[in-house]
């Protein structure tokens, strides 16, 4: 990579870094980091495409309350980087996108720790600003909320300008040492993994009434003619159905008298 | 003395829902999205108080505990706004007034954002996105980059602008039946998806040949009996549009995976996903499960089950 690439990845590995807390932006995501790491390096497509399956994987993955997903942020940047290394020394592209994808998981528990560990140190920077606030100082007080941004966004930045510099040769040979079944094996771990991340997903929101939707949508998806959106379409009409005639039983039952629609009723009330 | 009273200009209040974006840049593990907020509300805090002492003791206020989810913080901000302009003209509003209705919003409008922005509209998005993408196809990504930072600005604002006219009323109004019915509806659509999800997207393949038969003749193509040239391409075609797949070759074969996708197809998918959800309810570490699932996989694979 040439000195010019070199700093627009670290770039982009800032945002990605600075989004892996932030949420927003989303230049976090394997769909989005991936293709700017391809896009700057001049392996756009192949950044794409590595973007595309990482976001498969990644599609569960969210940091719900206090609890830490696994990173996505430093799997989409440095499994991209090591892409484009692998494929400026001409090896095979499925190959080294399919290699690219098995270390991003290692790479993803990697960056959980580093999300931990900056998250710890963001604790002395809020008495910083405590004590800021306390002074009257208040520009000293967003001064240090932009210094824990920048903190993570270096999270990312500095391990994706180390792997920039590593010669691509070890990087290829590291890669072709990997013997086939490992390497195989690992995608197949790989896609069992996303089961883990749907089951964060349904353990936040399932209860008894919602199950029967979970089964539903399980089993439509079998028809290969349903795309997301229009699977998407019937989620929509199914929770609007379930509603509505949730709330018609409510105000029927919940009504000031049951006068309509039950003579007995009536007649017996009236005694 | 009420006569000139202090208000937030729109100029501010964009101000404001611009850096609420940093929500959680200072995220800890003692007091969470306490920095972000307070960062978020300074463009507030200056126009309101001309007091340096007011000042500070409002910096102080908003450097409590804060975590909810990040976009729906937004309503939040803007009912503290509309209480904040209050306080700072005189009304009788005090610190406890305002943490007790932030913290109390938090928490169930948090159980809102999960799964409506998380769970539900960044999967379908990013689905979308990388189906496109997995052709190498540049509209993936910035279908999935515009398509979501529209949603999530218009969402901020709008909801931002909802907290601040309605004021104080909106927790109550929240706390009443429509809450719960967006939650609902979101879990309802949530769980939809995720079992079409699980289905397409989590992969397991059971190679274990289970039987292999010779089939009968006449239910394969007999490639040494065909004509020579076109018209045997022809004969083949045809053979092979009425007896499919498994017409190709004499010996049938059936592995494992076949027979567990004839009862339903991505049966094994949905039973590593309920094993996945049981064990994380038993507080095994995510982590742990997705390096187990790695070795199963290599294991699996090398003694030929996977």
């Amino acid at each position: 990579m040439s000195s010019i690439q070199i700093i627009l990845v670290v770039i982009v590995a800032f945002l990605a870094g600075m989004e892996g807390i932030l949420d927003e932006f989303q230049f976090h995501q394997p769909l989005v980091a991936c293709t700017l790491v391809g896009l700057v390096t001049g392996h756009l497509t192949e950044g794409i495409i590595l973007g595309g399956s990482l976001q498969m994987i990644a599609l569960g993955w969210a940091n719900v309350g206090a609890a830490v997903a696994p990173d996505a942020a430093l799997a989409s940047v440095a499994s991209a980087i090591i892409m484009v290394l692998g494929l400026g020394n001409a090896a095979n592209t499925t190959t080294v996108i399919s290699t690219a994808i098995a270390v991003a998981i290692p790479l993803s528990v990697a960056g959980l720790f580093l999300t931990m560990l900056c998250r710890t140190i963001a604790v002395p920077m809020v008495h910083f600003m405590d004590s800021a606030a306390e002074a009257g100082n208040f520009k000293a007080v967003s001064g240090w909320h932009i210094a824990a941004i920048c903190m993570q966004g270096a999270r990312i930045a500095i391990p994706a300008a180390a792997l920039c510099v590593i010669p691509p040769e070890a990087v290829t040979t590291a890669l072709g040492m990997m013997p086939a079944w490992l390497s195989d094996g690992m995608s197949i771990g790989g896609g069992m993994v996303a089961a883990v991340g749907y089951a964060m997903v349904i353990n936040m929101m399932a209860t008894k009434e919602v199950w029967p939707f979970f089964a539903l949508g399980f089993c439509l998806a079998a028809i290969g003619q349903l795309t997301l959106i229009s699977l998407g379409v019937i989620g929509v009409a199914l929770a609007l159905i379930y509603l509505g005639l949730k709330d018609m039983i409510k105000n029927n039952s919940g009504g000031p008298s049951s006068s309509s629609g039950d003579p007995l009723g009536d007649i017996l009330n009236d005694y | 003395m009420a006569e000139n009273k202090v208000v937030l200009s729109k100029k501010d209040r964009i101000s404001v829902c611009f850096r609420s974006t940093f929500l959680q840049g200072s995220w800890n593990y003692e007091r969470m999205q306490n920095g972000g907020w307070c960062f978020a509300m300074a463009p507030a805090i200056k126009a309101l108080y001309k007091n340096k002492e007011d000042q500070i003791a409002a910096y102080k206020r908003h450097l409590e505990f804060f975590n909810t989810h990040p976009y729906i913080a937004s309503p939040i901000i803007g009912v503290t706004l509309a209480l904040e302009e209050e306080k700072a003209n005189g009304a009788p509003v005090d610190d406890v007034a305002i943490q007790g209705v932030k913290i109390g919003m938090m928490g169930p409008l948090a159980g809102i954002g999960d799964p409506v922005f998380w769970f539900t509209a960044r999967p379908i998005l990013g689905a979308l996105g990388a189906s496109f993408a997995l052709s190498g196809n540049i509209m993936g990504p910035i279908l999935f980059f515009l398509g979501w930072n529209i949603l999530r600005y218009a969402f901020m604002w709008y909801t931002q602008e909802f907290g601040y006219k309605v004021g104080g009323s909106i927790a109550q109004d929240l706390s009443g039946g429509m809450l719960q019915k967006v939650t609902e509806g979101a879990s309802i659509l949530g769980m939809f998806i995720i079992g079409a999800l699980v289905n397409r997207w989590v992969s397991i393949n059971f190679a274990p040949v289970v039987s292999s038969i010779e089939q009968a003749k006449g239910a394969f193509i007999d490639w040494e009996a065909l004509p020579e040239g076109a018209a045997g391409i022809k004969l083949a075609l045809e053979q092979y549009s009425a007896l499919g797949a498994t017409g190709l070759n004499q010996i049938k074969v059936t592995t494992l995976q076949n027979n567990i996708d004839s009862l339903i197809p991505g049966l094994a998918a949905v039973l590593l996903t309920l094993l996945c959800c049981k064990l994380l309810k038993k507080n095994v570490s995510p982590i742990v499960i997705i390096v187990a699932l790695f070795v199963v996989g290599i294991v699996g694979h090398i003694i030929g089950l996977l």
